[in-house]
């Protein structure tokens, strides 16, 4: 059985390698090599879950060691993988729903000239994701770290020739340094504390450690997690990252890589049971990042940007039940497991939308489409009523509880808490609504021109004025597309009843992340309660505003708060006065110094040996005379110093 | 003789006593072969010249040299392999000669030195042909006046020095000898072995004649001057000891020895006798090496002489040099340890920073070779004054890497011309890297090499001598090594910055497109610069075993 999780890791990786190194030959079958070792991880996978299925709570965890990577005196580094419930579910989840989406792109990118090259990148985003959930160490999570974000940057680039697309896929790349600097300087701390980074000794021994050390190590790893999930400081590269292909942003921008920071935090539980600040820092980060993202979903037109603005927020949730404890582990990571589903559902339904659409992104270019694509309707809709947590859907038994637990953190904590975290359900609500009013019903507005009014002169003109594409026939995706959409409906259905009954999903990950119950102030009947009048107040407010009234074809120009949400919550704005400005007065003032001090005194000593040159080059004046009367006189020196050094 | 006079009645010099018989002396022919060979290779050679027909001298004369050299090299490394570098080392030729590791391992290097010497010395394809035949870089007839009618008469008759090749085997046979010598009069005997060709050979040049004989004359006059020291030094060094063998005067300083001659009663035991004695041989040393402040010779004479005698002369001299001068400091005087070092500590500083700063306003690219050559003089001694085995095998691996560099320079210098010959002057070399992108780059690399940058055989070798010296307690000769180091970088990079990164004279030089020859010269080069800087362990390791003197 243990060898088998290096299956795991390696038949995607053997994709990606034969398909990034195979040459055109494979053009014609690199997708369906791909998608079948994607498939082949997952059924690996399943039969690893059933194995684990078969034995105890505490005797599931299985390790298996491949190879001493730097086996050095006091220092031990191994490519070793531990496969347990928490990587159990990863694993899962990201085999897959990475399988169902290799199935979606081979109908998604089948006019793309470079798919083979777009399933080889896929499949090595599932080995590094993989390599990441699956390590028996900090170091080489790390690699699967830094191995996702290599992937998610190829792939949000991989339009290439798009100027937008190369400067999102750098804009990725550069603000995930920022998160990753935090998880190796979280490595070296692990390192002179435990005296080594791999998660037994380490989690063990977490106990022993002072609160300090701990505090710092949290930091750093929140740091991290801020990275690569997109939360608040370090948020500013997933919006644009939806410059990538759609499948893209539904896979690794949706449903796992940006979800990485959640299990880093999850898997680091016992580092941040010792550490309450740090513990504070995760939860605020997670809190505000659930307003932020919400906020911004409200006002954005570009479906993907909209519902990247959601995702951000969704994660917060978890970020925020991860920073709870041990009470909020395993809601974090339920309620990452459905996200996963109704996530890339609606992902790749907004895929499907624009696949109808010419490439259209701009929900005010949409209206009316329920009529010509009902398999993508039916399942966006399902997807829909699972985010905004329909009863009885995924979403509302998954945030339900982050919601109860939340306000179980007890005293003005606790209430602030659960307070932002319902005001998040209810804006959830609406810009969901927001999102299914202005596609699928009202006018369809595709059919009427739109061009640069004198009044928004910052508006494109559609992509039919630009001459770019025809006007659009909207029309039902291929099966090769739908299947997977189904799919992962139901699992956006079905998912979080399966979860909760019995609390089957808790008691699963309870030997891992541990578990206690919360003690809300107020009976989990009224949160309940409260977080179903948020949802119906948040669709009500939407469909006031989209669902009585026409949508515009033109954006108003909105209050202040709608047009600082239009522009991110000015985050680029932020970016680029504090650190892009900042930066550039710190390099023009050391440019200052290098060039006056450090290079004035290089100059100075070149000139200097120059002169001292130009001096003693005289003295080879070309003349033997002079030349033996150096050596006589040289001679007498040595002579001399010789007899004096035998007289002292 | 004295002896047999008094032996005997009358004897006459040519007869002995009745009853005597002369001893023969007792010659370990086969650990001397590799110099026996080249010496009569040598030989051979001038006879070729006198019955030869000057058409086919040439190929003769370099296909001898190459065969002779060859056959030296491989008598080298059977000699090694049979042990006599290490456990079987030994002094031989009735105690004037040692053949152990360093010997042997000098001795393998300066033989390939030499056979890469013979290819550039044979190069014909570089200068225009001369009235139909195909002529190197030597003079027609050198004894004829520069710009006379003799001169124009010989180059119509396509008249070249093939004599050169005798010369260089001759010069090839002392230099074996210097290193290996084990004896203050064979040192002195080798030394003016391989002085005189090279003297010759310097004079020698086709294009710029009277700079050429200039070169020549100084190099002689000094020389002379330089071993007048080293004659002077023996005799005292005699008259101390009574005896000119290394050993015997290691003997006598440590005390070992306290039989003396009663003809030198007086003098034997002198300390004065000894310091000086030591000094100016060890001087005599420092010339040949071209260390500050005897180091006046070398740019006059590395620019004067033929380019490709200069690139033999700047690699196989200083390895021969660099192996006397090892053994009698190890072997001769390791009891004046403490006289001694600190006067070299002297020497080593001045001939780094001498070397490296007045490079620095160099015009001329061969004087700037030969300001470069000082300043790893210097470099080479601060590994020999590290005076203990790592000392001599790095300076064993530093002389190595450093030859090799030294032949690809100078025959990468053959190569860029213009109407007047060689383009020598640096401003010429602008914006060479445009060019000929591969010839400015494989110059780069020597230049590298000689920076000491990583990845290269000089990094290698500097590393190698400043870690013995430091690990030998001379740290603060290190540093000024290092700042020396630094300051030589300047001269070197802008080299290359000129070649690369400045635009290409209207009337700049033309790169001549060599034969094979020159081709396998520089190609040697930079293979074993790139080898031994990116895999020197197993060289290292060869320098090592190799790097205990026999007594």
């Amino acid at each position: 059985m243990e060898s088998l999780i290096g299956v795991l890791v390696g038949a995607p990786l053997l994709g990606a390698a034969v398909l990034l190194c195979g040459g055109k030959a494979l053009d014609r079958a690199g997708h369906w090599l791909g998608t079948l070792l994607a498939a082949a991880s997952f059924v690996v996978g399943a039969v690893l879950f059933f194995g684990m299925l078969g034995r105890a709570g505490d005797d599931r965890a299985m390790h298996s060691h491949l190879w001493s990577w730097i086996p050095v005196d006091g220092f031990r580094a191994d490519v070793a993988f531990q496969l347990d419930q928490l990587s159990m579910t990863f694993v899962l989840l990201i085999t897959g729903v990475g399988t169902l989406i290799h199935v979606y792109s081979i109908g998604y990118m089948e006019h793309d000239e470079r798919r083979r090259r777009f399933f080889g990148y896929l499949n090595l985003f599932l080995a590094a994701m993989l390599l990441l959930v699956l390590a028996d160490n900090f170091l080489l999570l790390y690699v699967g770290w830094e191995g996702v974000g290599l992937a998610s940057y190829l792939l949000i680039g991989f339009w290439q020739h798009k100027p937008s697309a190369a400067t999102a896929a750098k804009k990725a790349f550069l603000v995930n340094r920022v998160g990753d600097a935090g998880l190796a300087i979280a490595i070296f701390l692990m390192f002179t504390t435990f005296g080594s980074f791999a998660f037994a000794p380490v989690l063990a021994n977490a106990g022993d450690a002072s609160e300090g050390k701990l505090t710092a190590i949290g930091l750093m790893l929140l740091l991290a997690a801020c990275g690569k999930s997109a939360q608040v400081p370090l948020q500013s590269w997933l919006g644009d990252a939806m410059e990538g292909p759609t499948p893209v942003s539904a896979l690794i921008h949706a449903a796992t890589m940006v979800t990485a920071g959640v299990y880093l935090i999850t898997r680091s539980g016992a580092i941040f049971n010792g550490a309450p600040d740090a513990q504070l820092a995760v939860v605020v980060v997670g809190a505000v990042t659930l307003l932020f993202g919400a906020i911004v979903g409200c006002a954005k037109d570009d479906i993907k940007k909209a519902l990247a603005g959601s995702t951000m927020s969704q994660i917060g949730y978890m970020i925020l039940a991860a920073g709870l404890g041990p009470v909020g582990y395993a809601f974090a990571i339920m309620h990452l497991v459905t996200h996963g589903f109704f996530k890339a559902g609606l992902f790749l339904g907004a895929g499907s939308v624009m696949h109808g659409m010419n490439d259209e992104v701009d929900m005010r270019r949409y209206g009316g489409l329920r009529k010509y694509m009902p398999v993508t309707f039916v399942t966006f809709g399902l997807g829909y009523l699972a985010i905004i947590g329909f009863p009885g859907l995924s979403g509302f038994f998954s945030k339900d509880q982050i919601i109860e637990a939340a306000f179980g953190k007890g005293g003005t904590q606790g209430w602030i808490l659960g307070g932002v975290a319902l005001l998040g359900a209810a804006i959830t609500a609406y810009y969901m609504t927001r999102v299914m009013i202005m596609t699928f019903f009202g006018e369809e507005r595709w059919r009427t021109e739109r061009t640069p009014s004198p009044d928004r002169p910052d508006v494109e003109p559609a992509a039919s004025v630009r001459g770019e594409h025809a006007e659009p026939h909207p029309h039902e995706s291929p099966g090769v597309m739908t299947i997977p959409m189904i799919v992962l409906a139901i699992g956006s259905v079905a998912a979080g009843a399966v979860f909760k009954l019995g609390d089957s999903f808790v008691n699963w990950l309870e030997p891992v992340t541990q578990f206690e119950h919360g003690h809300p102030p107020v009976s989990a009947t009224v949160v309940t309660t409260a977080t179903i009048v948020a949802l119906v107040i948040g669709v009500g407010a939407a469909w006031l505003q989209y669902g009585r009234r026409p949508v515009p074809a033109v954006a108003p120009r909105g209050n202040l708060l709608t047009r600082a949400a239009r522009r991110d919550l000015l985050q680029d704005d932020f970016n680029h006065a504090v650190l892009v400005t900042g930066g550039t007065h710190l390099t023009r003032s050391l440019v200052y110094t290098d060039n006056k001090v450090v290079d004035g005194a290089v100059n100075g000593t070149a000139a200097a040996f120059g002169g001292l040159s130009g001096r003693l080059r005289r003295v080879q004046n070309g003349f033997a005379r002079t030349y033996a009367v150096s050596m006589f006189g040289g001679a007498a020196v040595l002579i001399a110093a010789t007899l004096l050094m035998r007289a002292v | 003789m004295s002896a047999l006079v008094a032996a005997g009645g009358v004897p006459g010099l040519w007869t002995l006593a009745d009853g005597q018989k002369l001893q023969a002396p007792d010659i370990e022919y086969g650990k001397l072969s590799p110099t026996l060979i080249v010496l009569g290779a040598a030989a051979v050679g001038v006879v070729l010249e006198a019955f030869l027909p000057r058409r086919s001298r040439h190929v003769a004369q370099v296909f001898l040299a190459l065969l002779g050299l060859a056959a030296a090299f491989a008598a080298v490394v059977g000699l090694a392999a049979s042990g006599a570098g290490s456990t079987k080392a030994q002094i031989a030729g009735m105690g004037a000669l040692a053949v152990d590791g360093p010997a042997l391992f000098l001795q393998g290097t300066i033989l390939l030195v030499g056979i890469v010497g013979v290819i550039t010395f044979a190069e014909r394809r570089l200068e225009p042909r001369a009235h139909g035949a195909p002529v190197d870089s030597f003079a027609a007839q050198p004894a004829s006046v520069p710009g006379g009618e003799g001169e124009q008469m010989a180059v119509k008759a396509g008249w070249t020095t093939s004599e050169v090749f005798p010369l260089l085997l001759f010069a090839v046979g002392g230099m074996l000898l210097f290193p290996a010598a084990n004896d203050l009069l064979l040192l002195f005997i080798a030394l003016e072995v391989f002085s005189l060709p090279l003297y010759l050979l310097c004079a020698l040049a086709r294009r710029r004649r009277l700079l050429s004989q200039e070169a020549a004359v100084k190099y002689f006059l000094l020389g002379a001057f330089s071993s007048a020291f080293l004659l002077f030094g023996t005799a005292l060094l005699y008259g101390y000891a009574g005896t000119v063998s290394y050993s015997g005067i290691a003997r006598v300083v440590s005390g070992a020895d306290a039989t003396t001659d009663p003809v030198l009663a007086q003098t034997t035991g002198n300390d004065a006798l000894l310091l000086i004695g030591g000094a100016l041989v060890v001087m005599g040393l420092l010339f040949k090496v071209g260390a500050v402040p005897f180091h006046m010779w070398t740019p006059d004479v590395y620019q004067g002489a033929p380019t490709p005698v200069t690139g033999f002369m700047a690699a196989a001299t200083k390895v021969a040099a660099f192996g006397a001068l090892l053994r009698l400091l190890y072997v001769v005087l390791p009891g004046l340890r403490w006289d001694w070092r600190p006067v070299m500590w002297g020497v080593a500083i001045l001939t780094m920073l001498a070397g490296a700063v007045v490079a620095i306003t160099q015009t001329d690219i061969k004087r700037l070779l030969a300001y470069s050559s000082i300043a790893h003089a210097g470099f080479l001694l601060v590994g020999t004054i590290a005076t203990s085995k790592d000392g001599i095998s790095s300076v064993l691996f530093y002389l190595g890497a450093y030859s090799f560099v030294t032949l690809g320079a100078f025959s990468v210098v053959t190569l860029v011309r213009d109407a007047g010959g060689e383009a020598t002057h640096l401003s010429k070399w602008a914006g060479l890297g445009r060019r000929s992108p591969l010839l400015a780059g494989v110059f780069a690399v020597f230049l590298l090499a000689f920076a000491g940058i990583p990845l290269t055989s000089g990094f290698a070798g500097k590393f190698a001598v400043f870690k013995a010296a430091a690990e030998g307690g001379a740290g603060a000769l290190v540093v000024v090594g290092v700042i020396a180091s630094a300051i030589a970088a300047f001269f070197y990079l802008r080299v290359i910055v000129l070649m690369f990164f400045s635009e290409p004279r209207a009337d700049g030089p033309s790169v001549a497109v060599p034969s094979v020859l020159t081709s396998s010269a520089i190609a040697v080069g930079v293979v074993v610069t790139i080898v031994l800087g990116v895999a020197p362990q197993y060289f290292l390791e060869l320098a090592g075993h190799a790097g205990v003197f026999v007594r």
